[in-house]
């Protein structure tokens, strides 16, 4: 069957893929945005959070920004970002998978496709994982299994409430059956929240799709996306490719989720703290009570 | 000979199995024959013994794809197939209660050797009418909802759950996505993990992805002996990473998506042996063999009082990944 669906995915950016366009700034003084078609200054652009002063569209925003878009000021401390990826599988494609780590390490100045950290969030305190998808398409393996686990093992710890903010395209094929469990492992410690109510976050930013999708980013208490983001479970070229139809227009975009019943609100970047803010107020911190 | 015999011949026959599909074929025109001689009956014992050979020597040495081969061998025994050898009054049950009944997955209550047990499992079809009907086995959300719909009154009644995964993955298509196919899988890995009663997950055939792991969230889990389970087909894998449908063998092999890796990698925790030649050789067998391990399982788990269940369920996902923390201590 050479229609069978791959359902974890992640490619790079390319001219003839629509779902998946270039989104972040290209250097240079001015930036054209793809949306609006209008000629903008680079530096302003950046000021507003990467977002189009025209037309609003949403370019992509480099991790570290996001998170110091989103987290208090001086409030932060980077957890596990020793935990680093070996190949379990020996694995190769056109490059052995240890030097697709090593070279991508380099590229994007991080070591895994997930930060982790504790910090505030208008003085709020939260455990909080930021996706790299700048990193192998924010793909989850092991590591990044693992810190999410540990993140959300601390927030029941310290019942604190746990966000994670994704961007992925699933999970990573080179560490094949290792990469689908850690969808096991991070929505049983989404269990051990949920029995103690400590809050939730689920932020969905472009793209989400595959076993990130399908794990703990639907697990949220709530559901908040960025405009426009492209939220599935199975890409939208794998679906094409098996149905042999035409994708609706906005289908498995932010919007589409919405009107389907799964995601709670759609956020501007710009509201995106105070919203986020508003919600864990409301929500407060958690009673403790024993589990069991 | 194997009662399931006449089934697997109607069956297309695998390039590997050609060899010894061929000498059974010699041996059967010979016994037709009207008349034995003393010598075509040594003859016949001779070939037998031949085409036994044979196998052993193909089946020890199979390569990852032609496991993938076998996994999906159009004759291999179904979910419905193993139920029925292995579940008495078996009483299938239908819908999400929310949408519909998807016939990609079934389920239903029944008793395993006297024990009342909530038994799961993705169904794919063997006609085409049938194929259609179970859309080859991949599941929409609500064959999920129904899943954990059934789980959730197994754990009301402290019954024992037997996951059967056969799928080549979650449905992708518009529908599937309209009704929230990330939710309906992300929802039953987290009630899965904290279900008070025993789960025994068994791969089948096809472990494919996100889909056949959204009803396998176990306290232990088996693997047939030419089963596979992986993170995306081989085809996926190959047209993304290698660039190229063409090189699914080359796929399936770096994954490691057979028994004896998932064994390998801490897994799993049972390889379940097949009849000689697959599955489809011998239903009987097989299932004999499946409920072999299944009793043997579940008498080590039924003891356990369900914190005790959920915890040690738990530590075995906690454990799963490899990774170091810089200073070179390994997980
Ligand atoms: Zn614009």
């Amino acid at each position: 069957m050479s229609d069978n669906p791959p359902i974890v995915w992640y490619r790079r950016n390319k001219k003839d893929e629509p779902a998946l366009e270039k989104r972040s700034i290209p250097a240079g003084v001015f930036t054209k945005c793809p949306m609006c078609r209008e000629a903008l200054l680079t530096g302003e652009v950046h000021k507003n959070l990467d977002v189009c002063t025209s037309c609003g569209h949403h370019f992509a925003m480099a991790t570290r920004d996001r998170v110091a878009s989103i987290m208090d000021k001086g409030s932060l401390i980077e957890h596990d970002a020793h935990v680093e990826s070996i190949d379990p599988l020996g694995f190769r494609d056109s490059k052995k998978y240890s030097d697709r780590l090593k070279s991508t390490r380099k590229t994007s100045g991080e070591v895994e496709a997930l930060i982790a950290v504790a910090g505030r969030i208008e003085n709020i305190a939260v455990e909080a994982g930021f996706f790299v998808f700048e990193f192998m398409g924010g793909s989850m393996g092991s590591v990044v299994g693992e810190k999410i686990t540990r993140l959300f093992e601390r927030a029941l710890e310290r019942r604190v409430p746990a966000l994670i903010f994704a961007s992925s395209g699933g999970a990573r094929m080179q560490e094949g059956i290792l990469s689908l469990m850690q969808m096991a492992k991070t929505s049983a410690a989404i269990a051990r929240l949920r029995e103690a109510r400590v809050p939730i976050l689920s932020i969905l930013l472009h793209p989400t799709t595959g076993g990130v999708a399908a794990s703990f980013s639907m697990l949220g208490d709530l559901h908040i996306a960025e405009p426009k983001a492209l939220i599935g479970f199975a890409g939208p070229r794998v679906i094409q490719n098996t149905i042999h139809q035409n994708l609706p227009p906005g289908f498995q975009r932010s919007e589409f989720l919405l009107t389907h019943g799964f995601v709670d609100i759609i956020v501007p970047r710009k509201e995106l703290k105070a919203t986020i803010a508003l919600a864990l107020r409301w929500m407060g911190t958690p009673a403790v009570t024993t589990r069991n | 000979m194997p009662p399931r015999k006449e089934k697997a011949k109607e069956a297309p026959v695998l390039d590997f199995e050609r060899p010894v599909v061929e000498l059974e074929r010699k041996i059967d025109d010979l016994k037709q024959r009207t008349r034995l001689s003393g010598e075509i009956r040594r003859e016949i014992e001779n070939l037998e013994t031949r085409a036994r050979e044979l196998q052993q020597h193909i089946f020890s040495s199979l390569t990852p794809w032609q496991k993938v081969q076998l996994a999906r061998h159009p004759g291999r025994p179904y979910t419905l197939d193993y139920v029925s050898r292995i579940i008495t009054d078996f009483t299938e049950l239908h819908g999400d209660r929310r949408f519909a009944d998807d016939a990609a997955m079934i389920g239903g209550i029944g008793f395993f050797e006297g024990i009342p047990v909530l038994c799961l499992g993705q169904q794919k079809g063997r006609t085409i009418k049938e194929k259609l009907a179970r859309n080859v086995g991949m599941a929409k959300p609500e064959g999920y909802r129904k899943a954990m719909r059934l789980m959730d009154m197994a754990a009301r009644f402290g019954k024992p759950i037997i996951c059967m995964l056969d799928t080549p993955g979650a449905f992708p298509g518009i529908d599937a996505e309209e009704r929230g196919q990330a939710e309906a899988v992300a929802k039953n890995l987290e009630i899965m993990a904290g279900l008070p009663v025993p789960i025994i997950a068994a791969v089948i055939g096809e472990g494919g992805s996100g889909g056949a792991l959204a009803i396998g969230v176990a306290d232990r889990i088996l693997m047939l002996e030419y089963s596979v389970y992986s993170v995306i087909t081989p085809e996926g894998c190959a047209s993304i990473l290698f660039r190229s449908d063409a090189r699914k063998a080359e796929a399936a092999a770096a994954m490691k998506m057979t028994a004896p890796d998932l064994a390998r990698l801490g897994i799993i925790d049972e390889i379940v042996p097949e009849a000689p030649g697959g599955a489809h050789r011998n239903f009987d067998l097989t299932a004999r063999n499946l409920a072999a391990a299944l009793r043997r399982h579940l008498a080590d788990l039924l003891p356990l009082p369900p914190s005790l269940l959920k915890d040690l369920r738990y530590q075995k996902y906690r454990r799963m990944g490899a990774f170091v923390e810089a200073g070179g201590l390994a997980s």
